[in-house]
């Protein structure tokens, strides 16, 4: 070991002169030296396979898609360039603008109530109470299960004759809802159907207030603040930076609803009040072949993604509270 | 807390300390527990309902109004689900998809991760928030052109002792575990995250040795990362198994569904009259090895939540 040690001193003494010169000529390539384009290399070749699977399956069909959007095409002849015209198509595709909208609504109803709710439970989870790692399991537990097989369940639990809902909605003498029939209340059924899986998001509300630091609840105990103004004035603005996380992904999530939707009516249902954005784009392409139409329904997503998170960073610059430190 | 009883309890108080202690026992241990465990109930109300159904007989289950527990427990149900549909098949699908999805996802993700993470490079840090941006694109927006590309990308079929090669990856378990291979920017995230925090110090001294970055990988900071690597396999598991929308897409054959589509059957078999008992035996069948997952792995599923919510 410590002959070891001295060899590589001996040659650092012995060598430098000679070694800066040679790098300095030859090896500063890219204006980079020979030990920076050698970690380049190592670097590169480890994320080499997320590299690979970037340019094959996302940049490669996101700009497919974009020269697809330009042409019609059915998937089996030859896309035929049309400009535009798929895009101003979309102007006048009255189910385009119907299922912008219903889209549009679930989102901006799911999201919000779902933050509400994973704090709401995050405090539940929070309590001292000895069993509580139970609780916090129950409460996950659902989040982890497959949409699919919970939209099932969701329907036998709301359905008109056999469900549970209806059954207890009815002895509470409420009057008679249809929920996943009648088209004004399909989407807020599918609302609630999404606060089941709120326990994802309240494990990380969790992680957050465990985050916070005591003394600040002691010291604003210790100037009479009661249980609420603590809520507000210490839990909520440390939390900000977790309920932005979380209103981001839960957009992405919402603008994308379709396994629910597409289980609970294939066609969209009565009214076509659970036509979402992506049903409509899962149609076009896959039932009536039109690849062109659909790729420019899936770039305008992109975009009202994109554009949606933008704007809610933006706006959260005013209301997140950062640690300065 | 065995200790901290007695001493609040010590002071010989009149009624209204009494009093005021009770109403601590009653604010700290009961009012919690009330609420916790009907946020319990109400968000385990649906599987209650799906188990109830799943063990009706027919005629109870054509009773209105509803009854709310079985009164004939008919468990026969189980098998008869399994029959009406192809059940094992969708099953041995739904079990194949995953199992590779898990192995390519554990692979390639620390690999990745390590690119990311253990070694300096010019350019690292930009690449990486490059590879978190990709988390914005939604899957939807690419479905289109992976399925016309997917078409058309030939795969390998052994006829005998020589290998050949069709046309086409439709129809096939390809499109949906093969991306997985080459890792998946959210997880990849998680494990660089978890890859920060083991010390430079030991792999500095690994480098000094001469070891080489695979082996650094592989003998120091694997054996450390086991906890990420389960969370990321799980993930990996939950996400093969509970996919709709690709299943949906890729496999047209019914010999070829998972239990994801295949669990449609029901619907379209008889548009009027589902038989919501055999669903409903059915998607619990789905769902157990879900939950005998969650219960075996609750601390690295809690463990890779938390991981991503670090900043």
């Amino acid at each position: 070991m410590t002959h070891a040690k001295g060899d590589t001193i001996v040659a650092a003494v012995a060598v430098p002169s000679d070694q800066t010169h040679v790098e300095f000529h030859v090896a500063r390539r890219f204006g980079m030296t020979r030990k920076e384009r050698r970690s380049l290399g190592i670097g590169l070749l480890f994320i080499s396979p997320w590299l690979i699977g970037f340019f094959v399956f996302l940049l490669y069909p996101l700009l497919y898609t974009l020269r697809i959007s330009f042409t019609r095409y059915s998937g089996l002849r030859d896309p035929v360039w049309i400009g535009w015209g798929n895009y101003e198509r979309m102007f006048q595709d009255e189910m385009f603008w119907k299922s912008l909208y219903n889209t549009l609504y679930y989102t901006c109803l799911a999201v919000p109530i779902g933050v509400v709710v994973a704090m709401v439970l995050a405090l539940a989870m929070n309590q001292p109470v000895r069993e509580v790692g139970l609780y916090r399991a129950l409460l996950y537990l659902p989040s982890v299960l497959p949409v699919f097989a919970v939209t099932f369940i969701y329907i036998a639990l709301l359905d008109p004759n056999k469900g549970l809902v209806t059954r207890v909605w009815g002895s509470l003498g409420l009057p008679h809802i249809n929920w996943l029939g009648d088209p004004q209340y399909m989407k807020i059924a599918l609302v609630a159907l999404a606060q089941l899986g709120a326990g994802q998001a309240a494990l990380i509300f969790l992680a957050g207030l465990k985050g916070i630091p005591i003394t600040l609840y002691e010291a604003a105990m210790l100037d009479g603040a009661g249980t609420w103004r603590k809520f507000w004035n210490i839990t909520v603005p440390l939390m900000t930076p977790v309920i932005l996380y979380d209103l981001i992904l839960g957009l992405s999530v919402g603008l994308q609803v379709f396994t629910q939707a597409y289980i609970i009516a294939p066609d969209g249902g009565p009214g076509n009040a659970l036509s979402f954005y992506v049903l409509h784009l899962y149609d076009n392409a896959f039932r009536y072949s039109q690849m062109g139409y659909a790729s420019a329904m899936a770039w305008v997503l992109f975009i009202i993604t994109v554009v949606l998170a933008l704007v809610v960073f933006r706006w959260s610059r005013r209301w997140v509270h950062y640690e300065t430190s | 807390m065995a200790k901290a009883v007695p001493m609040t309890a010590a002071p010989p108080a009149a009624g209204t300390a009494r009093k005021s202690q009770r109403g601590l026992v009653i604010r700290e241990h009961v009012v919690p527990r009330v609420i916790l465990i009907v946020m319990c109930a109400i968000f385990l109300l649906p599987f209650y309902w799906m188990l109830t159904i799943a063990l009706k007989t027919n005629q109870e289950l054509g009773n209105y109004p509803a009854t709310l527990y079985p009164h004939d427990f008919r468990w026969s149900n189980f098998k008869d689900a399994t029959e009406v549909f192809p059940f094992w098949r969708f099953l041995s699908n739904t079990t194949i998809i995953t199992a590779l999805t898990v192995v390519g996802s554990a692979i390639s993700n620390p690999i990745i991760a390590y690119g990311f993470s253990r070694i300096e490079w010019p350019g690292r840090d930009k690449i990486f928030y490059l590879m978190l941006a990709t988390v914005f694109v939604p899957y939807p927006v690419l479905i289109v052109a992976l399925f016309d590309i997917f078409a058309r990308l030939p795969r390998p079929v052994l006829d005998g002792w020589s290998l050949g090669w069709e046309k086409g990856w439709i129809n096939t378990f390809l499109p949906l575990v093969v991306p997985f291979f080459f890792g998946n920017a959210f997880w990849i995230f998680l494990m660089r995250q978890f890859f920060m925090q083991i010390s430079p110090e030991v792999t500095d001294a690994a480098r000094i040795d001469g070891a080489n970055d695979l082996r650094i990988l592989f003998q120091i900071i694997l054996p450390q990362a086991v906890p990420a690597v389960l969370a990321v396999s799980l993930f990996a598991a939950l996400h093969a198994w509970n996919d709709f929308l690709g299943p949906l897409l890729y496999l047209q054959q019914e010999s070829k569904y998972t239990l994801a589509v295949g669990l449609t059957f029901f619907q379209s078999a008889s548009q009027f009259d589902i038989q919501y008992n055999l669903l409903m035996a059915a998607a619990a069948l789905v769902i157990v090895p879900v939950v005998a997952l969650f219960l075996l792995f609750q601390r690295s599923f809690v463990g890779g939540v938390t991981l991503g919510s670090i900043k």
